[in-house]
């Protein structure tokens, strides 16, 4: 009988960055991920973390949820990591591979599970809310059951078989504390990989997020509804774009903006 | 031939109890190595008995009566039998003496038994404790009537006289036997326990209060071999603290001061203590346990070891127990043993948070943030600010100095602590006062952190705080929030910090009676005190707010448990965070307190009182913090 899929796990764990401060922590999804694999028991667990050995500290934060080692595949700053993993996963070759959707930092496009399982062959699960070996009633081995996030709250029934990438749902289980003493002791094993540059990351420009500008307006009466939609839409093309304007033509746009919404006399 | 086997009979049941005592040694022998000045604690012994446990014991003075006649007569009773055994036979002027001591004895067990049979409190344990008036009586009464007979020359039967040695000797023993499980075994481990005690400065010949917790280091000792952080089982307690547990006598003041056990919640301190007793041998159970349980839990059902980890849902302490605990010190203050219990408690949160991190419900995800951000809701530190937009506040730049730092805590992060801070900032300026404020570099102390029981979290803020604030040159530090002020007052110092560090309320006080604030409309109205545990029973401050209310023209009213044996509001230790429901909520158990007084306002000195006690819903009196009503009474007339 061929094992089940959730015998062998590899995790792939991202250094994430609080919002609000910028520091380096475990990041969200990906610690729902470990949490998952950690939960499901696998006979092997293989925690991988590719990036620059600068905020490798950040990473023993996955060591105090129970894990006992963590890969580190050195690249140098500013690489790709796509390559690297799928490289070192094909000698792994783990039956099924977790990671959050999206990284926190860096590029942040989601687009690194796609990517792996490409260079993997394997399919692709998004958004995983549970992952479970499949009935022993049902024939078929090597099977996994997976509850899939639709969005407004729905879910859906897959069916896996064969080897495949998931990525892991903010509304999965939530991660386990990460505790002092365990991520002390861990062990995290440095492997010196070759990486090529991220032309397109070293193109971009940083630059810290902040929310999307949103035109206020009041509006009364209508219904309920309207009201709400009026308080939380934002509508795109209505307001005036100005760059980079002068104190003065800044004051007064938005000193006109009040008048014309009644806020002003 | 009676004086021998009186005598006889004596130093046998003694060596027997001397021998039991050795054997029982052996469990909280176990512990982990601490240290101990030993010939100076032995040569403290008496001092500490005679003022500090009589202080406490005092509290009860019906108590303190039969114990001082029972112990007193006891011991006295069985130095002149050994002495008549030993060295000087039996004169009658002896024999007489041993009867006025059996007398006195006897008188005391008479009220031990009324006390026991009678009133019967309810916090008392039953068990082998209900034997123990029957054999004090036995033991006294019985040599009594042979005393008074050898005295008067000896006119009983030798036979009957003999009977009465052997029943005398059988109560004995039963008193005995409880040197090794039972009542008695408080006198032994409590006297050693009074001179090992693991805060020696807690006593009269000390520095008289010690409540600060002790720092846990963090990096293994030996690389070798990294050693767990916290306690996981009994024997990862230091053995003086095993000895403590061991002193308990299970008289149960500690149950009727604890706030959580009042409101319900599954903590009884007194079990809780017997848990940490019966876990220290083998194969433990809590059966034979006879006091009450922790609330909503029954008896029986805990199963532990000296090797086995304590805290578990089927392990003798249930996590739902260890995590009701607000850390309030209630049962401390009131333990005539001297017992630690918040040091215990905290012991085995340590263990729980750093190696199994287990902290439960909202308290993980307020320490994850607090690791990230510096503080416990995961804001920006320019928000703490945010209050005090329009006040500009002068920021005391690194290298700066001035005479005072307002440090604001986490309180002004929160809406209804914003109002009692801007309350205060108006008095300091209507004052005259020369103050500033950290600004961004003010991190969370980290008292939430450390009760419970992120050791490495705390001492990452202790460190970084101590940093900031000795990059700077003060005189003094202010606060409003006593969590705060306790942290930095008495838990930085150990991370190098060392300031002058009050409380508003004496701050207040001092601006008042030196006249910089004028009372102008006295607030007339009727209001109770409701002391913080961190300004009273941590630091003693019972007074300054009590005369800042009087200052400011209040009728003041006390609650029946005010001042250093005041009740919790249910805001300290993490517990809104770990939040375990009770059968009520301890704010409410506190509210109904000030409503007996029929004050209209309770009086708060703390940003977590004033959120508890605000939290209970009406109808009740008005809460409000100190300052505030300070400010109103010192309103200048336009």
């Amino acid at each position: 009988m061929t094992e089940a899929a959730t015998t062998d796990i590899a995790v792939l764990l991202s250094i994430g960055r609080h919002p609000v401060s910028g520091r380096a922590r475990r990041a969200a999804t990906d610690a729902q991920a470990l949490e998952m694999a950690l939960s499901l028991r696998p006979q092997r667990l293989t925690a991988i973390h590719a990036g620059a050995a600068a905020d490798a500290e950040a990473l023993r934060d996955y060591l105090g949820m129970g894990l006992k080692r963590l890969t580190l595949l050195v690249l140098p700053e500013g690489s790709d990591p796509v390559e690297p993993l799928i490289a070192h996963l094909r000698r792994l070759a783990p039956s099924l591979v977790l990671t959050g959707r999206q990284a926190e930092d860096g590029e942040g496009s989601g687009m690194l599970p796609y990517l792996i399982a490409r260079g993997l062959d394997a399919a692709v699960v998004p958004d995983v809310v549970r992952v479970g070996p499949a009935d022993t009633s049902d024939a078929t081995p090597g099977k996994s059951a997976i509850v899939q996030a639709l969005p407004r709250g729905q879910r859906r029934a897959l069916s896996v078989t064969g080897r495949f990438v998931a990525t892991v749902h903010p509304s999965a289980a939530s991660a386990r504390a990460s505790a002092f003493g365990p991520a002390r002791r861990g062990v995290i094993e440095p492997v010196t990989v070759e990486a090529t540059a991220d032309l397109f990351l070293s193109e971009c420009e940083h630059r810290p997020w902040r929310p999307k500008p949103r035109l206020m307006r009041v509006k009364r009466g209508g219904s309920a509804l309207d009201r709400l939609k009026a308080a939380t839409e934002s509508k795109s093309g209505m307001g005036q774009l100005l760059v980079n304007p002068t104190a003065e033509a800044g004051a007064l746009a938005i000193y006109d903006s009040l008048v014309e919404q009644g806020m002003l006399p | 031939m009676i004086a021998t086997a009186l005598t006889t009979v004596v130093l046998a049941v003694l060596a027997i109890g001397a021998a039991l005592a050795v054997w029982q040694s052996r469990r909280w022998l176990a512990g982990r190595p601490a240290a101990v000045g030993v010939v100076a604690g032995l040569r403290a012994l008496p001092g500490r008995y005679l003022v500090d446990v009589h202080h406490v014991v005092g509290r009860t003075p019906f108590n303190a009566r039969f114990h001082a006649l029972v112990a007193g007569g006891f011991l006295a009773a069985l130095a002149l039998l050994v002495a008549m055994g030993v060295a000087f036979g039996g004169s009658r002027a002896l024999w007489l003496l041993l009867a006025v001591v059996l007398a006195v004895m006897l008188a005391g067990a008479l009220m031990v038994r009324y006390r026991r049979r009678v009133l019967r409190p309810r916090e008392l344990s039953q068990g082998r404790f209900a034997r123990l008036p029957l054999s004090l009586l036995g033991f006294s009464g019985c040599l009594l009537l042979v005393a008074l007979d050898q005295a008067l020359g000896g006119v009983m039967p030798e036979a009957l006289a003999l009977v009465l040695v052997a029943a005398a000797g059988v109560a004995l023993s039963d008193l005995v036997w409880g040197v090794w499980k039972g009542p008695l075994k408080h006198a032994v481990h409590g006297a050693l326990h009074l001179a090992f005690h693991p805060r020696p400065a807690r006593f009269h010949d000390g520095a008289g209060r010690d409540t600060g917790l002790k720092p846990l280091p963090l990096a293994p000792a030996d690389e070798t071999e990294p050693g767990t952080l916290g306690v996981e089982r009994p024997v990862d307690f230091a053995w003086n603290r095993l000895l403590g547990f061991d002193a308990c006598v299970q008289c149960g003041r500690c149950e009727t001061a604890c706030p959580a056990y009042a409101a319900g919640l599954p903590l009884n301190p007194k079990k809780l203590v017997q848990d940490l007793v019966a876990a220290m041998d083998g194969q433990a159970s809590d059966a034979a346990y006879a006091g009450n349980p922790h609330p909503g839990r029954g008896v029986g059902k805990a199963h532990g070891g000296a090797a086995l980890p304590l805290v578990g849902y089927d392990a003798m302490i249930h996590p739902d127990t260890l995590w009701s605990c607000t850390t309030c010190r209630a049962c401390v203050q009131e333990c005539p043993m001297m017992i630690e219990h918040v040091d215990a408690v905290v012991d085995l949160r340590r263990f729980q948070t750093l190696e199994l991190g287990a902290t439960p419900g909202k308290a993980a995800v307020m320490l994850e943030e607090l690791r990230a951000t510096d503080n416990p809701g995961g804001r920006a530190l320019t928000r703490r600010w945010d209050w005090a937009a329009d006040l500009s506040l002068p920021r005391l730049a690194a290298g700066g100095s001035c005479d005072m730092l307002l440090w604001v805590g986490d309180g002004a992060f929160d809406l209804r602590v914003q109002r009692s801070l801007r309350a205060l900032v108006v008095l300091l300026r209507r004052a005259g006062v020369d103050f500033a404020v950290l600004g961004e570099e003010e991190l969370d102390c980290g008292d939430v952190a450390r009760r419970l029981g992120d050791e490495a979290t705390f001492q990452s803020l202790a460190t970084r705080n101590v940093a900031t604030l000795n990059a700077r040159r003060l005189n003094r530090i202010v606060t409003a929030d006593p969590h705060a002020l306790h942290t930095l007052r008495n838990e930085y110092p150990a991370f190098g910090g060392s300031w002058t560090v009050v409380h508003h309320t004496a701050l207040l006080l001092d601006l008042i009676t030196a006249g910089a604030l004028t009372v102008t409309k006295p607030v007339g109205r009727s209001v109770t005190f409701h002391d913080p545990c961190y300004l009273g029973r941590y630091n003693g401050e019972i007074e300054a707010p009590r005369a800042l209310l009087d200052a400011i023209g209040v009728e003041r009213r006390e609650m029946l448990r005010a001042g250093l044996r005041s009740s919790c509001c249910g805001g300290g230790g993490g517990a809104p965070l770990t939040d375990v429901s009770g059968e009520r909520r301890i704010p409410d158990v506190r509210m109904e307190h000030a409503r007996e007084t029929g004050a209209s306002l309770v009086a708060v000195a703390c940003p977590n009182c004033a959120l508890m006690l605000e939290g209970v819903v009406g109808p009740r009196p008005e809460v409000a913090e100190i300052a505030e009503l300070v400010l109103a009474a010192t309103e200048t007339t336009r």
